[in-house]
């Protein structure tokens, strides 16, 4: 049996301690009911829970395995994330994960740099993906390079882009407005060694990069009301660690995840008032249409 | 006579005050943890303070923090108020090179029935003849989804304010694209 890969991250609930184990997504059930981690319900609203749910769903229609998770409960006060991290620091050298995943958690830059460091002491490096919060403290602690891909949206883009910003919430103007030029902004990213090896830049048109340069650029279908949406971010992350579960190299991986994550908006047809749950339901089809494109 | 280096020259601009600067009066509290920040900057505030949040300097960040900027000849009346929250400063320091400024930028989308406003990585989406929020997007720190379960379906006059259950520097680019879509879609009668 193959290594697994782990996604790592948070639900609002402070009360839900952490819950490491095998996650099952079951279609058939009612929608409250539909994610389980290591036998508890979890909803699928948004967030990583939208991750975890689009990464099952990925996986059941390439028929590979699902991944593992490591949830904590965590509402903002970054007690669980920190939890998340000590236990990573534990068990990592026993699970040796092929892949990690990590996702909406309290940027704590200690506790990156702890949880970065077991990882790349590993006896086989483990493919390396951070999108949300714990991008934000990869970028702050000056190893964004270690990672194999950040996830960004625009507004993201622009504060990897921002060498002094320590959070979105400092990006200076000049990079944030409509006038930014992405390209630039990716460019100024990978110099100042604020960005992964590869990004999966989101937004009205999609960007791959490795290294700075843009590899894939996908512009269509258009489904604009899919930025409003909370959690389309999600299930993009999602479906592209299934992918890199399935062994494709990134720049691949991120092509297909981005080009069917558009196409569940062609398929789902929502109005900003969507929630990412009715997306989910067509990530099948939509990953059979994006890997014949 | 013209003397080297510009001496003598009138410096341009209005002129100075006798004694420091404006900004040379100003100091900084950090806090332990953001959500102490959010509270403090609001005590302060109610108290007739002149307050603002900055990102602190380079030597003083730790991850997702901030500081309260306010008047440092104003320090002790200042702790008093704090202190009748139970709210104490880790450390007050006069402001100094390096820190950043909150995003003031805003950036709205017209879907027709739904106005979407983001700011920073935040989005907040709502229903323009309802005022209905409809959906909460963007972010990276664990308290937007619970900031989005409470918000999501609530009335723009309803939903609680992102930072008064917020905890992080999401939350707080959450409260500014929250306050924008109210500035830009007002209840009907009160004053846009």
């Amino acid at each position: 049996m193959s290594a697994p890969w782990l996604i790592v991250g948070t639900v609002p609930d402070d009360g839900f301690g952490l819950v490491q184990g095998a996650c099952v997504w079951d279609a058939g059930k009612p929608l409250e009911d539909r994610l389980v981690v290591d036998g508890i319900a979890v909803p699928v609203r948004r967030g990583t829970p939208a991750l975890i749910a689009a990464a099952c769903a990925a996986c059941a229609a390439m028929d590979i395995p699902a991944p593992l998770t490591l949830l904590a409960g965590d509402a903002g006060r970054g007690h669980g994330s920190a939890a998340a991290y000590l236990r990573l620091k534990e068990n990592l050298p026993d699970l040796r994960p092929r892949g990690l995943t990590f996702h909406y958690l309290f940027p704590d830059m200690a506790g990156h740099d702890m949880v970065l460091l077991t990882a790349l002491e590993l006896a086989e490096r483990p493919v390396l993906v951070a999108d949300a919060g714990f991008m934000y403290a990869a970028k702050m602690s000056g190893q964004a390079r270690e990672y194999d891909l950040f996830t960004p949206d625009a507004g993201e883009l622009a504060f990897l882009a921002d060498e002094l910003a320590p959070h979105p919430f400092y990006t200076r103007g000049f990079l944030l407005g409509p006038q930014a030029d992405t390209r630039k902004l990716i460019r100024r990213a990978w110099e100042a060694g604020d960005a992964a090896k590869h990004l999966l830049v989101k937004g009205s048109s999609d960007y791959v990069v490795r290294k700075g340069e843009i590899l894939a650029e996908i512009h269509g279908p258009r489904t604009p009301a899919m930025e409003a949406i909370g959690g389309t971010g999600d299930t993009l992350t999602g479906m592209a660690t299934a992918l890199l579960m399935s062994g494709r190299e990134v720049p691949e991986a991120c092509r297909i995840a981005a080009m069917a994550n558009r196409l569940l908006g062609q398929l789902a047809q929502p109005t900003p008032a969507t929630p990412v749950a009715g997306l989910i339901p067509h990530i099948a089809e939509a990953l059979r249409l994006a890997q014949r494109s | 006579m013209k003397l080297p280096f510009g001496l003598g020259e009138k410096k341009p601009g209005p002129a100075k005050h006798k004694g420091h600067d404006a900004a040379e009066c100003r100091g900084v509290m950090a806090f332990s943890h953001t959500s102490e920040v959010i509270r403090a900057e609001s005590v302060l505030k109610a108290a007739g303070f002149m307050v603002r949040v900055m990102g602190p300097p380079p030597d003083m960040r730790t991850g997702c923090d901030m500081v309260v900027e306010f008047e440092l000849m104003r320090e002790p009346a200042a702790r008093r108020a704090l202190s009748a929250v139970s709210l104490a400063p880790l450390a007050v320091a006069p402001v100094r090179a390096g820190m950043l400024e909150p995003v003031s930028l805003f950036q709205s989308v017209d879907f027709g029935q739904w106005l979407m406003v983001r700011a920073a990585n935040m989005k907040v989406t709502v229903d323009k003849k309802t005022r209905v929020i409809v959906n909460i997007s963007g972010g990276g720190c664990p308290d937007v989804p619970a900031l989005a379960e409470l918000m999501v379906g609530c009335t723009l006059d309803e939903a609680p304010a992102p930072l008064d259950r917020g905890q992080t520097l999401c939350s707080y680019a959450l409260e500014l694209a929250f306050r924008e879509a109210q500035r830009q879609l007002p209840h009907e009668g009160s004053p846009s």
